[in-house]
């Protein structure tokens, strides 16, 4: 039985879509799961897409952090539930403090919109274990506050820690402090991620075919967990 | 009857690039001598009855924990009383 994994929808999201293709394409069990519902239904992992959830009033994620699904993959989560917030995702993550620090508006002030090189710097996350460490990939970027901020003790903790499981390579889009383009939780289980793997799961609709792994991992994580 | 304004801002070492763009067409208008400007956000709360110590600490929960991020904001809290 392939590993059922959740894929939450909140008003204004765009990206569950393909989130959920990018699982069926990996060999999982795509999962609808609801903002307004505290059950999530007994899955095996959660992806928060991107978009832009409650319009990103307030703050990007603000107001979905305190959806009702959210209790619930909050404390799944801290107990180590594997959760991967992509783009508005990562957002919701970083306000939920799951993840440290905060994504700020592009320096640039302009919404980016490419395909965007990275380096996979920790490949030990239950997302990232299907890459190897120091592998370069290529995958859409598309983001107006990817900028991303934490202080400096934060950023060394982090470096210090393995923690950065992405960083921009050629080109930083949006300013993003030391080129971070994602981070994970100390267990591993949580990773934030401002650019976008689904979109580049099949050669016909993708630059590449380099994000499927981040689909793969979890499934590959949750057999051997 | 109270009222809670809430001004939120980004704090002073972080960029603000909403700021420098209002900067930018400020000299567009012709305004020069303008060194730099911030933008934020100003929440205005009414509260029924009186805020006692429980519900205005609870005002700057709210402030702390929905309406600003500590990890970049800064926000201001006032109290004043309803006319």
């Amino acid at each position: 039985m392939s590993a059922r994994i959740g894929v939450v929808t909140f008003p204004g999201t765009l990206d569950d879509r393909d989130a959920a293709r990018a699982v069926r394409i990996a060999g999982g069990e795509p999962v609808e799961l609801w903002h307004g519902d505290d059950d999530i239904k007994g899955v095996d992992a959660v992806i928060l897409p991107g978009g832009f959830s409650y319009g990103d009033y307030l703050r990007c994620g603000a107001i979905s952090r305190f959806a009702p699904v959210m209790n619930s993959i909050i404390d799944g989560a801290k107990g180590g539930l594997p959760v991967l917030g992509i783009c508005n995702g990562f957002q919701i993550l970083v306000e939920s403090h799951l993840l440290p620090g905060a994504l700020m508006r592009n320096e640039s002030r302009h919404f980016i919109c490419r395909d965007q090189k990275l380096r996979i710097e920790n490949a030990d996350s239950m997302w990232t274990r299907d890459y190897f460490k120091n592998q370069e990939i290529v995958v859409p970027l598309k983001n107006g506050e990817g900028n991303y901020f934490a202080d400096p003790a934060t950023l060394d903790m982090l470096e210090g820690e393995g923690r950065v499981v992405a960083r921009y390579l050629d080109v930083n889009p949006n300013g993003s402090a030391r080129d971070i383009a994602g981070i994970r939780n100390e267990r591993g289980n949580v990773v934030g991620l401002m650019p976008h793997p689904e979109h580049a799961v099949e050669a016909l609709t993708g630059p590449t075919t380099e994000g499927l792994p981040f689909f793969t991992s979890v499934l590959t994580a949750l057999v051997s967990a | 009857m109270a009222r809670v304004v809430v001004d939120v801002m980004l704090k002073p070492e972080i960029l603000d690039p909403q700021g420098r763009a209002v900067q930018g067409a400020l000299g567009r208008l012709g305004l020069s001598g303008v060194a730099d400007v911030r933008q934020g956000k100003q929440f205005v709360i009414q509260v029924d009855g009186d805020l006692t110590g429980d519900r205005l600490a609870l005002m700057h929960k709210l402030a702390e924990e929905l309406l600003s991020n500590p990890v970049i904001e800064n926000y201001s809290l006032t109290v004043e009383a309803d006319a």
